[in-house]
This record gives C-alpha cells, structure tokens and sequence, in this order.
C-alpha cells in the first residue's frame, strides 16, 4: 500500500516538475471539454459544443481538442478532470455549476493546467479562471417582447433552481415587460430541473391553462416550445441556449444563444502564448456571448424596437436594471438612473417590485 | 413455434458460468457497436477492461476503482438479501439520497464543531435516513399490501425533489452567494470521510462495503435469518409452514437494505461527492440492481461485480474522452452487460424446445 501511495506522489510529482516554465509559449495545446449533457441535448451542451467546433475550425491542428458528454456532477468529475489533466490538457473548460468544488480540487493538484469554470464563483488556486454570460441582457429583449406581444396581461416564467442567475432572469424579463405594459402579470413555475421535457412541457402547459400568452424557459430542452406549438398559434416563447430553429416563425420569436466561441478561442490562445491568468470574465450581447437569434413572426415595430434594445445593450448605452427599481417588499433597490451593481446581480435572492409569489426557500 | 421449458434439474456448473458468458458476449456484441461507430473495438474493450488497471495511468485509477465500486457494493449486499426473499426494493437509490442528506444534516447542523464523535453519529444518521425511506414501502406493503415495486421507485423521484431542496434552500452553504449547494466536507475536517491512505481510493465506505460482504454472507450461510429468507424465496409455501413470518422478513430485508444504501449515500456525500448538490446521486442505487445479479446475489460475488461494473464506468469514461465515444455508445455498453446476463440465465434454466404443428 505504501509502495502504492509513493507511486502516486510520483507520478503526480512528475506531472508537477514538467510543466515547470508554467507561461512559456506552447506550439500545440490539447484544450479538453466537461460537458453535464450529450453534445445533441438541443440547448446547453449543444451550445457549448458548437462555441467548441467553431474554435476548432478557427485553430486547425494547432489545438487539440477532446470532450467528454454527460459527466455527472460531484465525484465523478473529479475523475474525469484528473483523467484529462494526467492526459496531458493543457486548459480544461468545465461547462456546468456543479463542477465548481470538483474543478477546484484537481486545480490544486495541477498547478499547471489551467481551468476554466462556467458560471460559479470559486477561484481558490491562481490556475482557475471563472467565466459566466450575462444572459439577463437577452432576457430584458425577451420581457420588451413579452410585455407588446402578450393579450392577455399574463406572461410566463418557467424556472430551474432559485439561484441568483435565474433570479436575474425572471426579475430581467419582468422589469422589461412592465416597462412597456404597466398591466403586465408574471407567473413563475418552478421546474427544479436544468433539464427534464416531461417537467418542462408540464410547467408550459400549466402556464398556458392560466391564460399566459408569452413564456420564457430557463430550462435546456425544446418541450416548452413544443408544448406552445400545440396550443394553436394563440402564445408564443423563445429559443433557450440554442436558436432552436426548428420552431421558427413561431411560437419561437427569437432566441437567447449562447456562443463561447469568442471567449475560447481567446483563453485558448492565451494559454498558446503563456499570457493566461486567471480571470473573472462576464461578458455579454457586446462581446457576442449572448446571441440574439433572428426575429421572427413579430410585427415590425415590436420587431424594430427589440433590435434598438439589443444594439442599445450592445453599445452600452442601456443596462437591462435601471432605476428606478424597488424590491418585492417595497424597499428602494436602484435611485433614478443607477444601473445594478455586478455584485447585486451575481447574489440576487429577491425579486424585483409587481412580482407577487415568494422565491423558493 | 418455439417454447420455453423448465429444466428439471439446472446446471451447478452454469450458475456460476453464466455471468462469465454474460461479460464474453458483451465484449463481443460491444465491439461491434464500436466498430460499427468507426472505432477499433480491439482498442476500445482494452481502454475499458485493461488499461484502468495495467495502463499508464493505473496508479490513479486502480484507486477510483474502489471509489465507484465501494457504494455499488454496499447498495446490492442489502438489495440481494431482499431480491433472495422476494422483496423487491427497487427505490435504493431514493434511500442512498435520503442517508446521505440526513447524515450531512446532521454534520451541518453543528458546524463548525471539531470533536471525534461528530462522524459516527452522522453514519448513524445516515443509516438510519436511508432505514426511514425504505420502511415506508416496507409497512405499506405489510399492512396495506402495496406493491412495493411501485412504492420504493416512486419515493425516489421524492427523495430526489428534497434533495433539490436540501441544496438550494435547508442545506444551502450560508457563504455561497446564494449559489445551490451545501458546505463541501472536505474542508469540515470532523464531518469529512477522506481517503484512508492517499492515493488509494480506499474510504470508510470501502472499508464498509467489505465487512458487510463478509458478515452478510455469514448471515446466509450459518444464521437462521438467512435460512429463512432463502427458503421466503424458493418455496414461498414451505417457509409459511417453516414459522417464518412474512412482515418480518419484509421490514428485515427492506430495513438492512435502506440502511445500506443510506450508509453509502453518507459516505459518498462526506467523501468523493464533497457536498450536498442538487444533481448529487449518480444513479448508484439503480445500478446496484444490475450489480446484485451479476454477482449472483451472493455476497462474495457482488464484491467481485461490484468491481467490474466500476471498470465498466472508468474504463468507459476513458474510452469517451480519449476515442471520442458517445457517452450514449457507453451506456448501452453497460446495459448489455444485464441484458446478456438475464439471457444467458433463461437458457441456463429453461431449455428451448421446437414445436412443429402442435398447439
């Protein structure tokens, strides 16, 4: 046992020892993927994929690139991120929430590959970078949208987990549907799943038997749209994570998609010329991580006036939270022309005011 | 027409075959898939059967060997007593979730206290969660003749919806930011079930896994208990008239089992998993099933399947990420695995017989 133990310490060592000159320049990298869905899941991981191909047609065979679909969060990503660190990654991109802590222990243990985590928070060794999109920027489009489209006043929500990101979400679309319709109602349902079409169809239909007209998912599959799809052309929805195309013109009037592409091939190309750092990146609508797909099946003014959002969130001149804002309780959040810190974002744990029902605790 | 006929009397020899056929023709039917997915079969049954233990990176893996097989180990001990019984727990997975959240409950709740008695009494916590769990099928099969089939899977999709809970609100980490997810164990050192000796993959639930098998298999080999609850599943009748009592064995076999998986959930949570997630189980309890019968519900034997499923899942993970496989190819792979099993079993005990022009 002990024989075995110093083995390990070896050959871990050994790893350690060769990439002493941790920023020298590289001629080739092996750039690995963690993906919690199968590459065809319709959303997320697709997304992710695609963000991955594009990269890969920008490198050609300078970069190597391997993935691995469906790793479950928790222990067994410790495995696999070990198992592509020892098989010589060179920057490993975890594309999930759940492999924050998992992330951060084999960090520790590889000194120099570089890891990169979606949407978390931790950066406990200086090889762990975090990088996050602000998709409540596609979500204020999508409440505008809400807000002119809907007839009957009533829009829809359907939500994952209560955690800020989606928080965000939901406090994005209704502050920008309320803007334009003062009438405006939002319902949430509660899915508690990233990615569950039963679940997900389910949430839509309840939503639809309440008279919704207009329904946004923070869910990954198609169902919601499917399920709109049947209720005869009276309600519409969105794309999520991909363009899901295959519902255009409607009931999908357009899209949030996610593309990494950009912000890959920068951290990968920085790992090529030894200038990587660890880094907290949320970038959004400018740097083209939240893609707006194509509108369709709108009137051309509500047409008109979601493009001016999106080229006003793009040019910087419109952030999507701009007082003045209340909270739920009545509390003042944003004073007249303040626009939302980062920081509130990132920890939100309230709704915004006009949302009536409580967050999940 | 073709018909199924009891053999009068079923090989010895086969009982103990068939499993060994079983892994030979999915290796076989496996390559194909492969080959048929553009790879070298040759290539990839070697990634999956040879290299987690002989290949480069071995000294790692061998160690993740025993983590993944520790708690499938644990979980098919206690359901192969029942599946022995005929009691068909089907819900391990709802009670491993259950162990492992009330055993972290109880670790949380006297955070950040460091004595040497917090851990025992979270394995007690944990046992006695995944107990709980599995009693509600066991009475409600004892008094209201529930199908417990049914009951225990359902109480899964449960036990799953508290632990989403348990994550992003109960056991939500006070210093996350909101975020889902408990405090990591890893850095509650009295709460926490590292490796025993570093690099071995060896935890406390190993550790458990082993004196179980050993000490359930004493139980059926010299207890009267585990007389009983073979003879409960071989001549149901004759065990009336033997003066076992059916609810006792019922809450017996469904209580051990919940236990056991519970006792794994806790020590998955407080080890490899770290924290409390919402996406925490990993479908352990479900596999477990597959590992009880390849192991030919004999204690000795799940230990050995235990440690061949888990090759399945990291030499399979090897395969996925260094040959580019579908983790769907992967899947089937192991599903094979249960399906050549059962079959091989049918021909053991039943022969085939060709009718021509009878009814």
């Amino acid at each position: 046992m002990k024989r075995r133990h110093l083995l390990a310490s070896a050959a871990l060592g050994l790893g350690l020892a060769f990439g002493g000159a941790a920023n020298a320049q590289m001629d080739s990298v092996k750039a690995c993927f963690v993906y919690v869905g199968t590459i065809g899941d319709g959303g997320w991981t697709q997304a992710h994929h695609a963000s991955v191909t594009k990269a890969q047609e920008h490198f050609g065979d300078k970069v190597q690139f391997q993935w691995q679909e469906s790793v479950p969060e928790g222990a067994d990503s410790e495995r696999v991120l070990t198992q592509m660190a020892l098989g010589g990654c060179n920057i490993i991109f975890t594309t999930s929430f759940g492999y924050m802590d998992p992330t951060n222990a084999v960090a520790a243990k590889f000194p120099n590959v570089k890891f990169e985590h979606a949407t978390g928070f931790k950066r406990e060794h200086p090889n762990v970078g975090i990088y996050n999109a602000r998709f409540y920027e596609g979500r204020a489009i999508e409440g505008l949208i809400a807000g002119r489209m809907t007839k009957s006043n009533k829009i829809g929500y359907i939500a994952s987990f209560p955690i800020p990101e989606v928080i965000m979400g939901i406090n994005s679309y209704f502050h920008n549907a309320k803007k334009v319709n003062p009438d405006v109602e939002l319902s949430v349902v509660w899915a508690f799943t990233w990615l569950d079409p039963a679940k997900e169809a389910d949430a839509a239909k309840a939503l639809l038997d309440q008279g919704v007209d207009v329904i946004a998912a923070h869910t990954d599959s198609t169902a919601p749209l499917a399920e709109i799809a049947k209720s005869g052309g009276n309600a519409i929805g969105f794309g999520q994570a991909s363009d899901m195309e295959d519902y255009k013109p409607t009931p999908r009037v357009t899209s949030i998609i996610d593309d990494w592409s950009p912000y890959y091939i920068r951290q990968i190309q920085a790992v090529m010329d030894g200038t990587w750092v660890s880094e907290d990146t949320w970038d959004g609508i400018k740097d083209g991580t939240v893609g707006i797909g194509e509108f369709t099946g709108l009137p051309d003014e509500v047409k008109a006036e979601a493009e001016g959002m999106r080229d006003a969130i793009a040019a910087g001149t419109y952030h999507p939270f701009t007082g003045p804002i209340n909270k739920q309780d009545g509390s003042a959040w944003l004073a007249e022309g303040q626009t939302a810190p980062d920081g509130d974002l990132l920890g939100m744990g309230f709704y915004v005011e006009g949302i009536t029902g409580d967050i999940p605790k | 027409m073709l018909r199924l006929e009891k053999r009068p009397n079923p090989s010895q020899f086969w009982q103990y075959g068939t499993p060994v056929v079983a892994v030979l023709l999915t290796m076989i039917v496996g390559g194909i898939l492969f080959a048929m997915l553009g790879k070298d079969p040759f290539a990839v049954i070697r990634t999956i059967f040879w290299d987690p233990i002989f290949g480069e990176f071995a000294f790692y893996l061998r160690g993740q060997l025993l983590v993944k097989a520790g708690p499938l180990i644990l979980i098919a001990i206690g359901l192969a007593l029942g599946f022995r019984a005929g009691i068909w727990n089907i819900g391990a997975e709802g009670q491993y979730i259950m162990g492992a959240v009330i055993g972290a409950s109880v670790g949380l709740a006297v955070y950040p206290t460091e004595t040497r008695l917090i851990y025992p009494v979270m394995v007690i916590a944990g046992a006695l969660g995944g107990w709980l769990w599995a009693m509600i099928p066991a009475i409600l099969k004892t008094r209201f003749n529930t199908n417990e089939i049914l009951v225990s899977l359902m109480l899964v999709y449960v036990a799953e919806t508290i632990l989403a809970k348990a994550a992003t609100g109960f056991l939500r980490n006070p210093d996350g930011a909101g975020f889902p997810g408990s405090r990591n164990f890893s850095s509650y050192k009295a709460a926490s079930n590292p490796e025993l000796i570093a690099g071995s993959g060896l935890h406390w639930g190993g550790v458990a896994a082993l004196v179980t098998a050993v000490l359930v298999y004493i139980l059926l080999q010299r207890h009267i208990l585990g007389f009983q609850i073979k003879l409960a599943g071989q001549a149901p009748r004759a065990a009336r008239f033997h003066g076992v009592n059916p609810t006792r064995l019922v809450v017996f076999c469904m209580g051990l089992s919940g236990a056991l998986a519970g006792l794994a959930g806790l020590f998955e949570v407080t080890g490899p998993a770290g924290q409390i997630s919402i996406d925490f189980n990993s479908g352990y309890g479900f596999t477990a099933i597959i590992v009880a019968f390849l192991g030919r519900l004999n204690p000795i034997g799940i230990v050995f399947a235990g440690l061949l499923m888990a090759l399945t899942y990291v030499g399979g993970e090897m395969a996925a990420t260094n040959m580019g496989l579908p983790s769907a190819a992967i899947q089937v792979f192991q599903g094979m695995l249960l399906f050549f099993l059962l079959g091989v079993d049918v021909l053991s005990n039943y022969r085939i017989r060709m009718f021509t022009g009878g009814k």
